[in-house]
């Protein structure tokens, strides 16, 4: 009973807590908890066999394909807050306590008496002597059971299946595609250009330079530009002092971090000129 | 020993689970409710096989829970199919057989 008392009220706390928090992924980790004391209390109950199965289908399969789904649904699908019939939350709640309290004053009502135990039925094992029972009486729902699987992964497969609707991409049409945009807008026609790189700073979020000096506003990825962390290289050059303390030994440490702090104007221009140009890309 | 505890905790994990499914509204957290009346379903099956001394009750945990395991696969696939189509999981924005 040791078990028991330390489990029961971890689970509870468990289950509450799916009613209540707001992510889905949470829940199915609190989900995860409930089954997995769930698992112990099977084998508190004499059903090692169960315990068994408790971990590796529920835990292991069942859970694993709710947050796959998760995941492919999108994880930031939260709850709405709205209510379509009005008053349904609360009394759906009340609902809940009633019915909670009637069950468990029926439970606690009922005299169960001195439980008989399986020590009789498990003495040749428990698995043994699931298996006599499964493929003696129950073997008819056992053989219905795989019709009941095959039925499942048929209609997951049929469920889950998409007609492809247009052709699929092949690398030729990809190419004529390019060619088309070049006529049509003067896309060019090669890849971006690279960042720049310079003797000092050959980093991503340092544009390129063209050959009149202008920044290559396409160089750097426009995640960098609408997160504001662009640097200019024509900035870092113009810090002559410390490229000049970096020469004469000084430690590139902190000349890069004065070298950054130094102009704080300069990368916010840089960063928020290709914000238009770069939404196009 | 009694055996009572036990059912009383299977009994509060299924009002949760049933609270569970008629207050929220993201389709897979109501999917996970299921499971859970499912699971405490199974605590008082196995519960009882015990408290009877014999493994009827077990067989039916274990069918209870094959049922489970294609019954999710099934809803989960429901799932996937109406999210591709209405962009949303919630319970709410499947109303379409209403009128």
């Amino acid at each position: 009973m040791t078990a028991f008392w330390i489990l029961a009220p971890i689970m509870v706390l468990a289950a509450l807590g799916i009613l209540f928090v707001r992510k889905a992924v949470h829940a199915a980790l609190l989900l995860a908890i409930v089954m997995i004391g769930l698992a112990v209390l099977y084998a508190v109950l004499e059903a090692p066999f169960l315990f068994a199965v408790q971990i590796i289908v529920y835990t292991g399969a069942i859970l694993m394909l709710f947050l796959f789904v998760l995941m492919l649904v999108g994880v930031d699908a939260s709850d709405s807050v709205v209510e379509t019939l009005k008053g349904q939350r609360a009394l759906a709640l009340g609902t809940g306590v009633v019915l909670g309290m009637l069950l468990v004053t029926a439970a606690t009502q009922a005299s169960l008496g001195v439980a008989r135990g399986l020590g009789d039925v498990n003495a040749d094992g428990n698995i043994q002597g699931l298996a006599n029972i499964m493929f003696s009486r129950y073997v008819f729902a056992f053989e219905v059971t795989s019709a009941l699987l095959i039925t499942a992964a048929l209609g997951a497969m049929v469920l889950a299946h998409r007609e492809r609707l247009e052709p699929r991409e092949s690398q030729a049409s990809v190419a004529r595609q390019r060619m088309r945009d070049y006529a049509d807008t003067g896309k060019p026609l090669g890849p971006l250009p690279s960042p720049g790189v310079f003797a000092r700073h050959n980093a991503v979020d340092t544009p390129a330079l063209l050959p009149d000096g202008t920044v290559a506003d396409a160089s750097i990825s426009r995640v960098l530009a609408a997160r504001g962390s662009v640097r200019s290289a024509p900035a870092l050059a113009e810090n002559i002092e410390d490229i000049e303390r970096q020469l004469a030994g000084g430690s590139p440490v902190v000349g890069q971090r004065a070298g950054a702090d130094a102009p704080p104007q300069e990368p916010e221009r840089a960063s928020r000129n290709p914000d238009p140009t770069g939404e196009d890309q | 020993m009694s055996l009572t505890p036990y059912i009383v905790l299977s009994a509060i994990l299924f009002t949760i689970g049933c609270v569970g499914v008629l207050t929220r509204r993201n389709a897979i957290v109501v999917f996970m409710c299921v499971e859970l009346m499912l699971n405490a379903s199974n605590l008082a099956l196995v519960t009882f096989a015990k408290q009877h001394g014999n493994l009827d009750g077990q067989i039916a945990a274990f069918f209870v829970m094959v049922v489970a395991a294609a019954e999710v696969v099934v809803g989960l696939a429901i799932i996937m199919t109406i999210f591709r189509s209405r962009r949303s999981a919630s319970v709410d924005d499947a109303n379409l057989l209403k009128y």
